[in-house]
């Protein structure tokens, strides 16, 4: 048998497990445990089946974008394996770039090809001289194929990327790399209730996840949480946004917090996860917005009984000269 | 009986262990006296390292050296045997709670002991 990484070809012995023959041919992968339990060992499989060991105990959302675990992958089959996030590239045009609040962007992007993407989760976006930031795509597939691919963008005094796009005439040219990240709806997945809590911009990849859970009629409830330093950061307001309250039978709420005013975004997000009075094996949550912020929602809602494999988070990082 | 299989199995391998592992760290994340060391830590590389550490003391399959386990803990030079104590207090509470037996809870507890002079760094 074959395991194919990064362009070459390596042999796999029967009953050898993927961590080890990938060892074997000194290409190491972080690993620690080695027995599936501390899935530090995660890679992706572009092709053929890892077999269904490799996959246990994953979170559904890293199964669907084919990941598993190298160190229980004992395959009968060839390999294609990659690591997480590699990247190929789509040429895009600018479309719209408005004002939406103090410092928000609404950004409308036509990529050359469709995007292949999940609600919720995020992408690169290159302009021409070579910038590059990372945005999460607000607009549901079919919404993005009508009238663009939507992103929110924080602007920045003196931002590089959110500069230029305020600037930039409709038409100018962008590329668009491969959507990735964890945190996205999974249709027919579960019909628990969906805690969707994110600070700044970070609402934006929630609003998908709410919009695909509404598009498929999700039974559970969506609570959505949007949090931000100061008053004026809350761009979609503090009511909920029409466009999710529109749709008959949605059990959509909206909750803000802003920190100025001493509301605590982690504080609010273990009272609703309460109020939900659910299993916490029944409930899912979704975390997005600055690292600080979703490390302290992540460990309240641990601490409140979610276990961390029902919590998707993304964090932001923000580039060196602005996001 | 017991010794046909280990505590780890019997608890139901890797999977139960991703339970096992949450339930002990959010004991410990409770407890006021262990809380304040693992302000600045890192959930995830926490949670991986005790699932790893604790898949070793249930007996399950495991390359378990605990080499970094001495280095891990040497920024902290006040931790002592009333920590180390507090840690395997939660330990066997957990296993309690998954209806682990007294006698396996026991033996668990001193596989665990066996690092505390790596963990208080004596």
């Amino acid at each position: 048998m074959q395991l194919t990484f990064e362009g070459r070809a390596y042999d796999l012995r029967p009953g050898e497990s993927v961590l080890d023959a990938m060892a074997r041919h000194g290409v190491g992968l972080p690993s620690a445990c080695r027995v599936g339990s501390c899935q530090a060992c995660m890679i992706r499989s572009v092709s053929g089946d890892p077999g269904p060991d490799a996959r246990r105990g994953l979170k559904a959302t890293w199964l669907a974008s084919g990941y598993f675990l190298a160190c229980l992958a004992r395959p009968s089959c060839d390999l294609t394996v990659a690591e997480p996030g590699d990247d190929a590239h789509t040429a895009a045009r600018l479309i719209s770039a408005r004002a939406m609040g103090p410092g928000v962007l609404r950004v409308l992007v036509r990529p050359d090809r469709c995007l292949d993407y999940q609600p919720g989760q995020h992408v690169t976006l290159s302009r021409p001289g070579g910038i590059t930031r990372i945005y999460s795509i607000v607009s549901l597939p079919a919404q993005s194929a009508r009238t663009g691919i939507e992103l929110h963008v924080r602007v920045y005094p003196a931002g590089a990327m959110s500069g230029w796009l305020a600037r930039a005439r409709p038409g100018a040219p962008l590329s668009l790399g491969s959507p990735a990240g964890e945190c996205f709806y999974l249709p027919g997945n579960s019909a628990g209730p969906l805690l969707l809590a994110g600070t700044g911009t970070g609402i934006a990849p929630l609003l998908a996840v709410a919009r695909a859970a509404l598009a498929d009629q999700h039974p559970g409830q969506v609570v959505l949480i949007h949090g931000a330093a100061e008053p004026d950061g809350l761009y979609l307001g503090r009511q909920c946004p029409p466009e999710l309250t529109a749709s008959p039978g949605s059990a959509v709420s909206w909750r803000t917090c802003v920190l100025s005013d001493g509301e605590d975004i982690a504080a609010a997000a273990a009272a609703e996860l309460a109020a939900l009075a659910c299993p916490p094996g029944s409930v899912r949550a979704y975390l997005c917005g600055g690292a600080g912020s979703v490390g302290r929602i992540r460990r309240a809602l641990f601490m409140a009984g979610m276990s961390l494999a029902d919590i998707y988070a993304d964090r932001f990082v923000q580039a060196g000269a602005g996001r | 009986m017991t010794a046909e299989t280990s505590v780890y199995e019997r608890l139901g391998g890797s999977l139960a262990i991703r339970s096992v592992t949450e339930v002990f760290y959010r004991k410990v994340l409770s407890d006021d006296l262990l809380a304040p060391y693992f302000d600045d830590v890192d959930m995830d590389r926490q949670i991986a390292k005790q699932a790893s550490f604790l898949t070793m003391a249930l007996g399950g399959p495991n390359e378990y050296t605990g080499d970094d386990l001495r280095s891990a803990h040497a920024g902290m030079p006040d931790l002592d045997d009333k920590h180390f104590d507090g840690v395997l207090g939660h330990l066997a509470d957990t296993l309690r709670a998954f209806g682990v037996s007294e006698a396996d809870v026991s033996e668990v507890g001193a596989v665990a002991d066996s690092v505390r002079n790596d963990v208080l760094n004596r």
